[in-house]
């Protein structure tokens, strides 16, 4: 055992009739990120640099939730959050509310990097943004057309959308869309996950590291923050592992599911399959979610108990899988 | 099973010499606190209900850090976070960056019970007060004369520190007072309680660090961090924000109760054990009404009472007389 290895996903819950050119999309995506990964991987980077950077290439390809391709506030507008985690030291960094920074896990970064804290959020962090010199761009830059129209069925379904979304089930009306709906504190929310983006890394070292990034719930109250930004929710990295959750926001913050991974490594023992396993079948009660993670010994694992996740693996004995089911 | 109570105003470098005009005022706070939540767990109601009672006192008192008393940021002025936690359904609220708001832990409360979410911050969560006509004031309401003077002395110092921390004397600096990166513990308020069903339910409100960056957010909003409560234990942590974060402080109490199988009073000091002395301190009850109340500061103010009649008020190790 040893060695490097890395997991990249773009979302947990996919539409079972999702049409194939989206699934060829997502797949060259998350192939293309998982090479780059590699490739900084073979050239010794450390694990937390190699996580900024694939998540930075997801941000900024506008297919999933995250950067550029975020889902919209009920305003029309983008808020975006991230956050990332250095194994070592758990040495931790997290944005919220960003409304023009271009790669948001960047400005996590330097959170981590240059201050003494390990949040910052609204205006707030994009002052902090602009003092540290970082690209900023309007917030229209953000906003793609795919995610207007979603914001419009949204709004018309009047429930809180997950990104995903397949355009022909409008022509059934409500009807579609009800039978897909899941409660919320007693509100109705569709079925899918919102396709936030990750990743998780162990370097040559053992070094682990996880990013998240995301534009939230499609149709969110302005303000909102989920579990991407949260540590021990959406993200955790320590000594032993590193995690990356996606899906429904509540419940990983709820069952504080990154850290869950680790806990139950740590504290039972459990290795990292099978801590995935155990948190992913008891951990969520009611809540849909998936997610990535990596341990110091070059393993890999992903679980999810939605229809799907996009995602895709690669170790250094040369494992490598691109997955959507 | 039987009903239990504590809540704290804050663990950090308290020193032995606090001037009564600062302790007594405290000390009172405590008590009153104390007396509110257990006629409440007397009354029947539910923790949930007592915990944000309490921290809605706790956050009218204008001596511990949290609503009315809240240190300030680097601009001078005031940003409140909270977050409140049931234990049987996990339900969770949580609010930041908030500056006109009279009680973050209500708006907290409603985010859970009003809203899909679990957490609004800044804007939004003050669009949101505004909609829920919750008690709002003018900003300068929640700034004391004590915070202003402290936030002059941090900048003086050119560090973020907790509100207890002693001047600093330009010449000679404090060890412990020291920390690499300029930051120190902070004052926060929190309150968990348990009812004789063995429901139980936490709450976590602050002003965050003096001087601290205007948007930084600490662990008190964060579930996991600061407040956590499930099947087994409610807990409220109190001290550097930026370590409760990285140990997930009050989700590992109930982590390491179920996981090692250790008792609420072990897994509590084996939680506050791992993080680096002087930084952090935490109350916490389990189902079956035990109390935990451990710091690794100078001090940590506290109060605490369970339905067997014991009760307690304390800064130090020792309860207060």
């Amino acid at each position: 055992m040893g060695g490097w290895a890395i997991a990249v996903h773009g979302g947990a819950g996919v539409d079972p009739i999702l049409p194939n050119e989206r699934q060829e999309e997502a797949t060259r995506l998350l192939t293309r990120c998982l090479d780059i990964g590699i490739s900084a991987l073979r050239s010794n980077l450390s694990a937390i640099d190699v996580v900024e950077l694939v998540v930075r290439e997801l941000e900024t390809d506008p297919l999933f939730n995250s950067g550029r391709g975020s889902a919209l506030t009920e305003k029309g507008t983008v808020e975006m959050e991230a956050s990332i985690m250095d194994g070592p030291k758990r040495r931790c960094g997290a944005v919220s509310g960003l409304t023009t920074v271009k790669n948001p896990i960047s400005l996590a970064r330097l959170v981590m990097d240059k201050t003494p804290h390990s949040y910052l959020g609204f205006a707030g962090a994009e002052e902090f943004a602009r003092k540290q010199g970082v690209e900023l761009v309007d917030n229209e830059y953000f906003i793609t057309e795919d995610n207007v129209g979603m914001l419009k069925l949204a709004k018309e379904a009047n429930s809180i959308l997950f990104d995903y979304r397949i355009p022909t089930l409008t022509t059934c009306g409500g009807g579609a869309a009800m039978e897909n709906q899941l409660q919320m504190n007693g509100l109705p929310i569709s079925l899918y996950a919102p396709e936030t983006v990750g990743c998780v890394v162990v370097d040559k070292q053992g070094h682990c590291a996880a990013a998240t990034s995301t534009g939230g719930l499609m149709n969110k109250m302005t303000g909102r923050i989920g579990d991407s930004p949260l540590i021990g929710s959406g993200t955790y990295a320590c000594d032993l592992v590193a995690v990356s959750c996606t899906g429904e926001g509540e419940a990983i913050i709820r069952s504080t599911l990154a850290r869950e991974v680790a806990a139950v490594m740590e504290y039972k023992g459990l290795n990292l399959h099978e801590a995935v396993d155990y948190v992913i079948k008891t951990r969520l009660d009611e809540g849909k979610a998936g997610l990535i993670a990596v341990s110091k010994n070059g393993e890999v694992a992903c679980g999810f108990n939605t229809t799907g996740m996009f995602r895709g693996c690669a170790t250094e004995d040369g494992f490598l899988e691109v997955g959507v089911w | 099973m039987r009903w239990a109570i504590a809540l704290h105003g804050g663990a950090g470098d308290i020193p032995h010499s606090l001037p009564p005009d600062r302790r007594l005022p405290r000390e009172a706070g405590l008590r009153h606190c104390l007396d509110v939540g257990i006629a409440a767990l007397k009354a029947h109601k539910h923790p949930l209900d007592v915990v944000e009672l309490v921290v809605r006192e706790l956050e009218n008192y204008p001596h511990f850090n949290a609503g009315k008393g809240s240190v300030l940021t680097s601009s001078g002025t005031v940003e409140m976070e909270a977050s409140i936690m049931d234990g049987k359904s996990k339900k969770c609220g949580a609010v930041s960056g908030l500056s006109t708001v009279v009680n973050a832990v209500s708006l907290a409360r409603l985010v859970m019970e009003k809203t899909p979410h679990i957490y609004l911050g800044f804007h939004g969560a003050e669009a949101f007060a505004r909609e829920q006509g919750v008690e709002t004031a003018d900003p300068s309401y929640f700034i004391t004369p004590e915070n202003i003077e402290r936030l002059k002395q941090a900048q003086d110092a050119n560090r973020v520190q907790i509100d207890y921390t002693q001047p600093v004397q330009k010449e000679e600096k404090d060890a412990a007072a020291t920390i690499p990166n300029g930051d120190s513990q902070i004052g926060t308020v929190g309150c968990v309680a348990v009812d004789s069903e063995g429901n139980l339910a936490s709450a976590t409100s602050t002003g965050g660090l003096v001087n601290k960056m205007a948007g930084r957010i600490g662990d008190s909003p964060i579930i996991g961090a600061g407040t956590y409560a499930n099947h087994l234990c409610a807990v409220s942590a109190t001290g550097k924000g930026e370590a409760m974060i990285r140990g997930t402080v009050a989700r590992d109490v109930a982590a390491v109760m179920e996981f090692k199988g250790l008792s609420l009073k072990e897994a509590a000091a084996y939680v506050i054990d791992q993080v680096p002395p002087g930084n952090a301190g935490l109350v916490a009850v389990s189902s079956t009404g035990e109390i935990a109340t451990v710091f690794n500061t100078t001090g940590m103010f506290r109060a605490c009472a369970s339905e067997d009649g014991y009760s307690e008020v304390a800064i130090w190790d020792s309860p207060l007389k």
